[in-house]
C-alpha cells in the first residue's frame, strides 16, 4: 500500500470523454515540449525534405515543399506520457501528395531527423489521409521546440511517431525500429489498444 | 556494511515534517525528520516523491539545505505553473509525511578536507547547496576561505539574507541584483558577467575550488568564464537546475 | 527546457546501478571524449531520460520506465567506470 501525500493533486487531470480519449491518457490545455535532445536549428535555404528509396531520393527544398497543395487539419493528439490535447489545429502537405510524387512503394518507413531521431511506420499508416509534413500550428509557423520548421503528423498513434524536425522518410522493406522503439517503446503505438512499450 | 548503507540510500522512506520556515514570499525552508538517516555531505540533495489519491506520482529533487549533522532540510522556491513547490509551499503543514530517497550526490559536494579557497556562486535558488557548504564550514570552524557570490533578481529575493549577513569574516558574500535595488544600493547591480566575475573570483593563483549552481544558462555562462579567467575545469564544478529553478 | 547535467539523474542511477554514479567516468563512444557523468548533458522531458555527450551530441544513456521497471540502454558508451572511494 504506498503513501499518499495529503492534500496533493497535482496537475488538474481530466480523463475526458472515453469515446474521445485513449485509455489511461488526461486531457490537457498545454503543449508540453518534450525533447530527446537539444532543438536543431536548419536554416530554411538549407532545409530539404527527401522520400528516399533504395538509390532513388526525390528531393524538396522548402520553397517546393510550400509549393505544393496543403491543408489545414483538426485533430486529438495523445502523448505516450499520458497528456491528450484536443483539436489542435495544423497545416501541411499530406505525405500521401508527397509519396505520389516520388512514386515510391515500400511497406515500411523509417522518418529521419536534425538531431539524428527516428522513427518507423508502416507506409500504410501515413497514406490515405492519415499523416502530414506540418510546417503549421495554431494558425502560426510551428515553433522550433514543438519541431519546426515541418515536423511528422501522424495523429492516430501516440505522438512520438509525430517526428519533430523531420526532414525525410526512407522507405524499407522491414520495419526497423527508430530511436524510442529501440529503448523500449511500442513498434506500432496505437493509443486505443493502449500500446505504449514493447510487448503491450 | 557498505551494502546495506547503499540500500537504505536508494530506498523512499517516509519523513515527518518537523518545522516550515518562510524565507521569502515564495520561497519556503522544510525542516525534516528522517528515520534511520544516516548524514549527508554538504552539497547533495534529495529525491522527493509526491503521490495523489488516485495513484499519480511526481517527483522532484531538492538539494539539502542544512549542514551535515544538521536535522535535514530542502529549501523550495513556488514556481507560477508548478505542480509540485504549490504543494510543498503552501498545502504541505508540520507533521505531514512526505516521501523522500537519498542523500543523493558524489560531485556537486564540498566536505573541506581541501585548504584552497572556495568560491561559491549562485543563481536565484542556485544558493541552496552553496549554503549548505556555508553552514558546514561554520559548524566546522574551517579556516578555509569562503567567497559567495550570489545573483537574485531584487533583494526581496535573496533567501537566507541574515544568516548570510552573519557569516563574519572568513566567509566573504557578495551578492548582484539583476532586476532592481534599493535606492542607495551599493553592491553590484547587472547580471554576472566576465567582469563581474574578475572582479570577485579568488585569483588563479589562489588555486581555488569553485562550485556553480543555478538555471542552466547561468551556470554554463559562469563556468566558462572561470576558465577563460584560467580557473583549471578539474577546479570548477557546477549543477544545473531547470530555466526556472527547479528540477 | 533547458538541458540539465547528470546531478539530475543521480538518484535514479544510484536505484538502477546501486551506486554513487555522478562521480564515474564515462567514454563516449562516438568521439572518445571523456567526463564525470555529473557533466553529461541531460534531457528529462520525455519519453525517457536521455543522457548525451557535451562534446559531439551522441546519445549515451537511455533510461525508460516500462511498466515500473527502469530499462537501462548504454550503448552510446565505450566504458563506464565508477570512481574509486
Amino acid at each position: 500500500m504506498s503513501f499518499i501525500s495529503r492534500g496533493f493533486k497535482g496537475r488538474r487531470r481530466d480523463p475526458g470523454d472515453p469515446g474521445r480519449v485513449p485509455p489511461g491518457q488526461y486531457v490537457t490545455d498545454d503543449f508540453p515540449v518534450l525533447s530527446a535532445g537539444p532543438t536543431p536549428h536548419t536554416p530554411l535555404d538549407e532545409w530539404t525534405f527527401s522520400i528516399v528509396e533504395g538509390d532513388e531520393r526525390t528531393t524538396w527544398t522548402w520553397d517546393e515543399l510550400r509549393a505544393l497543395p496543403s491543408e489545414t487539419v483538426n485533430v486529438d493528439i495523445h502523448c505516450v506520457t499520458r497528456w491528450s490535447k484536443l483539436d489542435t489545429t495544423w497545416e501541411g502537405v499530406s505525405v500521401d501528395t508527397l509519396l505520389e510524387e516520388a512514386g515510391a512503394e515500400a511497406p515500411y518507413v523509417l522518418a529521419f531527423c536534425d538531431g539524428g531521431y527516428t522513427t518507423n511506420l508502416p507506409t500504410e499508416d501515413v497514406t490515405g489521409g492519415k499523416a502530414w509534413v506540418a510546417f503549421g500550428y495554431d494558425g502560426e509557423p510551428l515553433d522550433p521546440e514543438h519541431g519546426g520548421p515541418a515536423r511528422l503528423l501522424v495523429p492516430h498513434l501516440y505522438f512520438w511517431k509525430s517526428a519533430k524536425w523531420v526532414r525525410g522518410l526512407a522507405l524499407r522493406e522491414d520495419d526497423e525500429p527508430g530511436f524510442w522503439e529501440t529503448y523500449g517503446y511500442h513498434l506500432y503505438g496505437d493509443p486505443w489498444r493502449e500500446q505504449r512499450y514493447s510487448g503491450d | 556494511m557498505a551494502g546495506a548503507a547503499v540500500l537504505r540510500r536508494l530506498t523512499w522512506v517516509v519523513a515527518t515534517v518537523e518545522e516550515v520556515v518562510e524565507e521569502t514570499p515564495r520561497v519556503r525552508t522544510i525542516v525534516l525528520d528522517v528515520p534511520d538517516w544516516t548524514g549527508h555531505r554538504a552539497g547533495q540533495h534529495l529525491d522527493v516523491r509526491l503521490t495523489a489519491e488516485d495513484g499519480y506520482r511526481a517527483e522532484r529533487e531538492y538539494s539539502i539545505a542544512s549542514a551535515p549533522g544538521e536535522p535535514v532540510a530542502i529549501t523550495v522556491e513556488r514556481l507560477e505553473d508548478g505542480e509540485v513547490s504549490p504543494y510543498l509551499t503552501q498545502e504541505l503543514r508540520v507533521g505531514d509525511g512526505i516521501e523522500l530517497r537519498g542523500p543523493v550526490g558524489g560531485y556537486f559536494v564540498w566536505d573541506g578536507e581541501d585548504a584552497a579557497p572556495l568560491l561559491l556562486v549562485a543563481g536565484g535558488s542556485g544558493v541552496v547547496p552553496l549554503r549548505s557548504m556555508v553552514r558546514h564550514h561554520q559548524r566546522s570552524g574551517s579556516a578555509t576561505r569562503v567567497r559567495l557570490l550570489y545573483s537574485s533578481r531584487t533583494l526581496d529575493d535573496v533567501i537566507y539574507r541574515m544568516e548570510l549577513d552573519e557569516t563574519g569574516e572568513r566567509v566573504e558574500v557578495v551578492y548582484t541584483l539583476t532586476r532592481d535595488h534599493p535606492a542607495g544600493w551599493r553592491g553590484y547591480a547587472r547580471r554576472v558577467d566576465p567582469d563581474l566575475l574578475a572582479e570577485v573570483a579568488w585569483p588563479v593563483d589562489d588555486g581555488a575550488r569553485a562550485f556553480v549552481c543555478g538555471p542552466t544558462s547561468f551556470v554554463e555562462a559562469v563556468a566558462m568564464s572561470l576558465v577563460e579567467l584560467g580557473y583549471a575545469p578539474a577546479r570548477v564544478k557546477t549543477e544545473r537546475f531547470g530555466a526556472t529553478g527547479g528540477r | 527546457m533547458e538541458a540539465l547535467d547528470g546531478n539530475a539523474i543521480g538518484g535514479l542511477l544510484l536505484e538502477v546501478f546501486g551506486a554513487e554514479m555522478t562521480t564515474a567516468t564515462g567514454t563516449c563512444a562516438g568521439c572518445g571524449a571523456t567526463a564525470q557523468v555529473a557533466g553529461l548533458v541531460v534531457y528529462l522531458e520525455a519519453p525517457g531520460t536521455v543522457v548525451r555527450c557535451r562534446s559531439c551530441d551522441n546519445t549515451l544513456i537511455v533510461i525508460v520506465d516500462v511498466r515500473g521497471r527502469k530499462c537501462v540502454d548504454l550503448q552510446g558508451l565505450s566504458r563506464l567506470e565508477p570512481a574509486i572511494h
